[in-house]
């Protein structure tokens, strides 16, 4: 019992760092129906430029906060190269042309920082503890810990502020929120800044757990199906998403692998993926698509 | 008295299919003007052109003093155009309050920071705004559904709540896409009520249109008449109501 409880746990843990990661599509797709494949290597470039920095003797705060400010610059410029001159576009157009920012991302990361892999040490160990008979390590919880405050913060930042207002308004109808003269290119490059933000934060962690490298990017994989069972538009959905995927998979890892021989956890998110669409196609907390016709 | 709004030989059209012909008229500063015409004679293309949703062919729009020949809505909204739709096009899930303020969101000036952090000039902004957005609720009888999320409200209330939210920001043309499209004789008549109230309080100069002519011919000063894209009729309530083309769109001429 013990065990299985160990392992529900560590997948949930898992969960919520795949829902983090997912925040950040659902930030950007909400603002501007844009499903940003770029994401991942968001993530990649994060990570990246904040442990380039912390290798060249620049204390965490001080990296953390030049890379965040970098972030804020891919989104002016994101917004100003490429979604502009799309504007209006199909969706699916600005979803390849994200698909090439996300190789424009990643080589030039790659290109003036290298394509080492990099230690990451956030300083908090990942040490199995033991917490009434059950072993959760350090790391998960304070992970867990930093999720939940990134979650309640942007509920707040939604929910409470002028600013919060304007995105919700963009995310429930564009036109009219241009009507009103809300400025979506601004709306924009706040949106991009902020998920380049969370992609900081998930660089960090992921970093931390499995060393920064190229392979960061590919996340935006896993963050797939979390948002195809949360659902596209919602933040909770997000993390909800997660929780599922992350102990689904690690459940079915320990019971389901002995019988077809191991590597569930590859595969496992995806069929559950493809069980939600047939089931679910909006996901949990989604919005079904109503069209005038 | 001076046009406010002035049309030059607009012409719109979609893949060959002509919307808008060449079509000309003004609208004088403070005075409510009635769009009317048969389905599909251009009345909504109109209206989205004056605000930017679409971009006319040719021809140009002259607005309070400023020439252009296409515009963007959210530079429309600046220039003092504010406008609702027929489907309403409410922020759904944000309640009454928050769409209301939403309407007020492109005249702050308070910084991103001062607005995440709820510091400086957000204070000040957020007060005078909520001040705004509740007169603006009062003045439309909404304050019982001030907190109410928009898609839980029925459609006649809906109606407006989009009418407060194009208001609250004190445009100087409002634009309205069928205020009164699905509504009963009472709403229609409250609803025709509120419009000549603003009207008269606030002075705003008011484009509508409606297909009600019993309606129209009550609450506009001025009519224009649209069949196929082209003005059919432009005058006073009376000088429209009797002429033989109107009665021709309208009716159908005797063969």
């Amino acid at each position: 019992m013990a065990f299985f409880l160990e392992t529900l746990i560590a997948g949930l843990f898992a969960g919520l760092m795949y829902g983090l990661v997912a925040i950040g599509f659902v930030l950007i797709y909400k603002a501007s129906g844009v499903f940003n494949f770029a994401q991942g290597a968001m993530v990649f470039l994060a990570a990246l430029v904040f442990v380039s920095l912390v290798e060249r003797g620049i204390p965490f705060w001080g990296a953390f906060a030049l890379t965040a400010l970098l972030m804020a610059i891919v989104a002016v410029a994101v917004e100003a190269l490429v979604l502009r001159p799309l504007r209006n576009r199909d969706p699916l157009t600005l979803f390849m042309a994200t698909l090439g920012l996300s190789f424009v991302i990643d080589g030039t990361a790659q290109f003036f920082l290298g394509t080492d892999v990099h230690m990451l040490d956030l300083g908090i160990d990942d040490i199995a503890q033991d917490y009434g008979g059950i072993l959760v390590s350090r790391f998960d919880i304070v992970a867990s810990l930093i999720v939940i405050a990134l979650v309640a913060v942007l509920a707040a930042v939604f929910s409470k502020t002028r600013m919060g207002i304007s995105l919700r308004a963009v995310a429930d109808d564009t036109l009219a929120a241009q009507s009103i003269g809300i400025r979506l290119p601004v709306i924009w490059r706040i949106v991009w800044s902020v998920a380049g933000f969370v992609a900081l934060v998930a660089g960090l962690l992921w970093g931390a757990r499995q060393g920064v490298q190229f392979s960061l990017s590919l996340v935006t994989l896993k963050a797939l199906p979390v948002l195809i069972i949360g659902g596209f538009s919602s933040i909770p959905g997000a993390i909800v998403g997660g929780l599922i995927v992350g102990a689904s998979e690690a459940l079915a890892d320990i019971y389901l692998g002995p019988i077809v021989n191991g590597s569930v956890s590859t595969w496992f998110a995806y069929i559950l993926a493809v069980a939600f669409l047939l089931i679910r196609p909006a996901g949990l907390f989604g919005d079904r698509e109503i069209e005038r016709v | 008295m001076a046009a406010l709004l002035e049309l030059h030989d607009v012409s719109l059209s979609f893949r060959g299919v002509t919307a808008i012909d060449a079509l000309s008229f003004s609208v004088e500063q403070g005075s409510i003007c009635a769009l009317i015409g048969p389905n599909g004679a251009g009345k909504s293309s109109l209206l989205n052109v004056i605000n930017g949703v679409y971009r006319a062919d040719s021809g140009d729009i002259v607005f309070d003093g400023v020439r252009f020949e296409a515009i963007r809505p959210g530079k429309a909204a600046r220039l003092g155009i504010g406008r609702t739709f027929q489907h309403n096009a409410l922020f759904r899930r944000l309640s009454v309050r928050e769409n209301v303020l939403a309407g007020l969101s492109r005249l702050g000036q308070a910084s991103f920071i001062e607005t995440i952090f709820r510091v400086g000039r957000d204070a000040a902004e957020r007060r005078t705004f909520a001040a705004r957005a509740d007169r603006v609720i009062a003045f439309l009888g909404l304050e019982a559904h001030r907190d109410r999320i928009v898609s839980t409200l029925p459609y006649g209330v809906q109606k407006r709540v989009d009418l407060a939210r194009a208001l609250v920001s004190e445009p100087k043309l409002l634009l309205l896409d069928e205020p009164m499209a699905g509504m009963n004789q009472d709403e229609k008549a409250e609803m025709s009520r509120i419009i000549s109230e603003v009207n008269r309080t606030f002075g705003t100069t008011i484009v509508l249109i409606e297909h009600d002519v019993g309606i129209v011919l009550g609450l506009a000063r001025h009519i224009v008449v649209l069949d196929y894209g082209r003005k059919v009729a432009d005058g006073a309530p009376d000088q429209v109501r009797d002429d033989p083309e109107v009665i021709a769109a309208y009716l159908g001429t005797v063969h």
